[in-house]
């Protein structure tokens, strides 16, 4: 099998780099597609996800949830559950050992509530028993008192200020303000001007693997947590204040992570388990069934964007004004951190001189909503792509062209002050997808005259009830860009060791670090960074957990780079120190030597010259490193400016759509993207995450919104709450560019959540291109496409293609 | 109750099993057998899916009392002799394992599809796997590792 990637870099823009994958020897080393170590377990079913954990004698925990977004809690009565055979103990707030309250960035949420529930499905209680089904039914039996409130849900009357506060410091999480040049002045410069509003829906994460952990008591009055997390460290430090421990007596182990999407950095079973377990003396384990999973972990904020455009004929923009509202729900989480991620990215990836951006973060008694792909730049993408197409109609422009003028380049100025100082093949990615052939109009679909249409080619599928009298096909485009790491003045780091030894006469390496493997691929980066520095193949990846330093969240695609580069830089001091006892055995400068084939060899010749097992014998050597980023600084309250971020990094999508406008049924044809990975350090492994992340923006587009009335969540299942199957998920198109990044780890770039970002405005720009229709809001739902097409006239009548 | 059954050629058996338990259930907690996976618990999701007399179920909709008796066949019991199936070996080859949590599901569903058409296309796979949910992958190297399997057992 052969796969094709863009060659990027000064000199080297259009070249094509073709790897060649031999299956009789395997890949290992970095940009090579290495197999993840745990792939084999995983498909034998014996790999150990925190659902599979299990002790002799361990209890089982469950959680009362309330059923009221806003209510005070006027009394709990346990003494109906402890009745119950086989239930162990109930604990309510007034047994939370330590500090009631956590959050990763604000520690407001209880928890356990107390006095007070601030969103429907807010845990209470916990209980624990000796079977799942009797935990449930202690949840069951125990009686809650409530004085229902009137909930606030609607987040512009939270801004407004009305329906009282849901915490002491007012309805408003975080405002963000960015001015840059002066839209004010430069308005009348603009010849043609666009304005509109958008809006994205609630989307679950949908992570398949519930959230669940093991807690055991040490006997000594701490803890061991086994448990699904994409960030066991900051996790022990909310764990240990919730319990009032010393840190040091509350030790993390990652177990298997059946995805996590930022839906694992907050909390979910961690203090509750850890809190059974102490009381009782005995693990205690916790698995959410999957309607509890909703209300167990965060949700995508859903946002209302109003968006003005001003440009010149040429195209050129002159100002963007923005204004965009994310509600976040009762609890804080993360929510200042997306809204100012929403606001730095909200103009796009365009040069514009003019801007103005307001954002806000409310309260509302909505469950609480935080980290997910994309983390806020997602609905800055959809509002701004969306807008873009809008004013691409009204210049009569193409909206590739349209991109294109406007693209941002190395060296353009954002929004925020900063000057992009990587590479930023905007251009390319866009001219990429332009040129790349549409899919034939439908070889096997309609057919023709006399024959029946292949339903499996329809929207729909073999649902659709028509015969495809009136499927339209569009085309649209969107661009994405996000930063990449930690920004805005967070000292971010990833802590690795790693030792050489020599096992059964060959050369070992061992890899160690806390980083978290959630299905992204970080243990075969891991491995494969060893074998290209150290010229050893045996490579073990140790589990994380948190007796070595902290490796920072597995999320803001930032993983690979910093723990990549925390174990590449350990790497470095084993070979240095390798080299120099190898010098003095050999009587030869280090300069003259390197490491390759488990030996140490002459950099010229390539000649071994002595062994890594001659050379150790039974010592080991061994690094420890701690990575850090270059510094960034937080965004300033007045206007926003400031060099936030470390790098940045951008993909494109285009997609093809069929729409059946007598049923409002879509069907995707293609989704062809490109994105700038900066080096592929596992390209099969990028390419996973770019069809995977495709696929969730497309989720968004089309299927996937967390139904919410009056603060109750309507759809908590899979019968209910739709993620994309096979079916819904079209060939993808994937084109990997590689421009390298100059302040990276072998010039890689983040990939986990650029594709996230531009494949749900692609979408709905292409179901624009086919109905003609203005549809504001994602998911698009069949009724948005059926309720004007066709009846009203001639403005609105499809413009696609027939097909 | 006392159930019986058989999985992956075994006589096994379940004791002081509750009425309310699932099949999913007795092979995860009382058999020991993690390997069907437990995402929705509603049928929807396909991670537990198993062979049970022959034919494809999700073990969470089958009730424990129902499978007395039964032949059930697990992710489990695919691979031989310490070798991984060709179906298992090309899911890894191919990339088509992130999180995995899907994996086990999928590779029965491949397993199912394989066996009643050796050599699918794409359309085929795609409504064979409808019912398997992944939301790592975006399914395009599930569909290259059936692809590959497909080849490989054909080739065998």
């Amino acid at each position: 099998m052969t796969r094709t990637a863009r060659a990027g870099g000064a000199g080297a823009r259009s070249q094509t780099i073709t790897e060649v994958r031999d299956r009789t020897a395997p890949p290992l080393g970095v940009g090579e597609s290495a197999v993840r170590p745990d792939a084999p377990l995983k498909v034998l079913g014996r790999f150990a996800f925190a659902s599979d954990l299990y002790l002799d004698g361990m209890l089982w925990g469950a959680t009362v949830r309330s059923p009221h977004p806003r209510a005070r809690i006027l009394s709990i009565d346990v003494s109906e559950a402890l009745k119950i055979r086989g239930v162990a103990t109930v604990l309510t707030a007034a047994d939370v050992p330590g500090e009631n309250l956590y959050g990763i960035k604000k520690a407001d949420q209880p928890v356990l509530a107390d006095r007070e529930v601030r969103y429907a499905g807010e845990a209470v209680a916990v209980a624990a028993a000796d079977h799942p089904e009797t935990a449930r039914r202690a949840v069951e039996a125990v009686r809650v008192e409530y004085e229902v409130l009137t909930p606030l849900t609607d987040p512009e009357q939270a801004l407004a200020g009305g329906g009282g506060p849901i915490h002491p410091g007012g309805n408003v999480a975080r405002r963000v303000r960015i001015r840059h040049g002066d839209v004010g002045s430069v308005r009348p410069q603009a010849e043609v001007v666009v304005e509109g509003e958008y809006r994205s829906g609630v989307q679950d994460p949908a992570f398949l693997g519930p959230e669940a952990g093991l807690a055991v008591p040490d006997g000594s009055g701490g803890v061991d947590l086994y448990v699904a997390s994409q960030w066991i460290h900051d996790d022990r430090r909310q764990i240990a204040a919730g319990l009032g421990l010393d840190p040091s007596m509350v030790r993390l182990t990652l177990s298997g992570v059946g995805g996590a999407f930022g839906g694992r950095e907050d909390l979910s079973v961690h203090i509750h388990a850890c809190m059974l377990a102490l009381r009782m003396g005995r693990p205690v384990k916790m698995s959410y069934n999957r309607e509890e999973s909703f209300f167990g972990h965060v949700h995508r904020h859903p946002s209302r964007s109003r968006i003005e455009l001003g440009a010149k004929r040429t195209g050129e923009l002159v100002y963007t004004k923005v204004r965009l509202i994310l509600d976040g729900g009762a609890y804080t989480s993360t929510s200042q951190i997306v809204i100012a991620n929403a606001c730095y990215f909200a103009a796009g990836a365009y040069r514009v001189d003019n801007v103005e951006i307001d954002g806000y973060a409310v309260y509302t008694n909505n469950p609480p909503r935080g980290a997910m792909r994309g983390f806020g730049a997602v609905q800055a993408c959809y509002a701004i792509e969306s807008a873009m197409d809008r004013l691409a109609g009204a210049l009569g422009m193409d909206p590739v062209e349209l991109r294109i003028v406007n693209a941002i380049e190395e060296g353009s100025i954002l929004p925020t002050g900063q000057a992009v100082d990587g590479p930023a093949p905007v251009r390319e990615l866009l001219e990429h997808l332009r040129d790349l052939p549409l899919p034939p109009d439908e070889p096997d679909g309609s057919g023709g005259p006399g024959r029946a249409p292949d339903l499996r080619r329809l929207p729909g599928g073999v649902g659709n009830t028509t015969r495809g009298e009136n499927v339209v096909r569009g085309v649209g485009y969107a661009l994405g860009m996000k930063a990449i790491g930690f920004s805005g003045g967070v000292d971010d780091y990833s802590t690795a060791r790693v030792s050489l030894s020599i096992v059964g006469g060959a050369p070992l390496v061992e890899v160690y670090s806390a980083a978290a493997e959630c299905g992204q691929g970080i243990v075969a980066v891991q491995a494969q960074i060893p074998r290209t520095e150290l010229g050893v193949d045996t490579v073990v990846v140790r589990p994380a957990d948190t007796l070595i330093g902290d490796a920072g969240s597995s999320a803001a695609s930032r993983q690979t780079w910093m723990t990549g580069g925390a174990v590449q830089a350990a790497c470095g001091r084993v070979r240095t120190e390798l080299l120099e006892r190898a010098a003095v055995r050999l009587g030869r400068p280090p300069e003259d030597l390197a490491l390759a084939g488990g030996a140490v060899c002459e950099r010229v010749s390539g000649e071994p010259a002595v062994t890594l097992a001659e050379l150790l014998g039974g010592e080991t050597v061994e690094a420890v490193f701690e990575y850090h980023h270059r510094p960034t600084e937080p965004i300033d309250d007045v206007n926003g400016q400031g060099d936030a971020h470390i790098a940045f990094a951008y993909a494109a999508h285009r997609a093809v759509v069929d729409v059946d406008t007598d049923l409002g049924l879509v069907r995707v044809v293609e989704l062809a993207a490109a994105q700038d990975v900066g080096k592929a350090m596992n390209p099969q492994a990028v390419e996973g995450q770019i069809e995977g992340g495709t696929a969730q923006g497309l989720g968004l587009a089309l299927l996937e919104e967390v139904q919410i009335v009056d603060g109750h969540v309507r759809n908590p299942s899979f019968t209910d709450y739709l993620i994309p199957t096979i079916l819904d998920t079209p060939p993808m198109n994937i084109e990997i560019f590689e421009f390298p990044h100059p302040d990276s780890p072998y010039g890689l770039n983040g990939v986990g959540e650029p594709p996230t970002l531009s494949s749900t405005p692609a979408i709905v720009n292409a179901l624009r291109d086919a109905t003609g229709l203005e549809l504001p809001g994602v998911p698009v739902r069949s009724a948005d496409l059926v309720s004007r097409a066709g009846s009203n006239g001639a403005d609105q009548a499809p413009r696609g293609r027939r097909t | 109750m006392l159930v019986e059954l058989t999985v992956n050629g075994r006589r096994r058996t379940a004791e002081n099993v509750w009425a309310g338990e699932s099949l999913l259930y007795v092979l995860r907690e009382r058999l020991g057998l993690r390997g069907s996976k437990n995402a929705c618990e509603q049928g929807e999701c396909g991670s537990c899916s198993v062979y049970m007399d022959g034919g494809l179920v999700c073990a969470c909709l089958v009730s424990a009392g129902q499978a007395h008796g039964a032949e059930v066949v697990t992710v489990e019991g695919l691979a031989e002799g310490g070798r991984l199936h060709p179906i298992q070996q090309a899911y890894v080859v191919e990339g088509a394992v992130q999180c995995g949590f899907c994996t086990p599901g999928l590779i029965i569903a491949t397993h199912q599809l394989l066996s009643e058409n050796p050599d699918p296309s794409d359309d085929e796979i795609r409504e064979a796997l409808a019912g398997n949910l992944c939301r790592c992958t975006g399914y395009e190297k599930i569909i290259d590792a059936v692809r590959l399997a497909a080849l490989e057992m054909s080739v065998i």
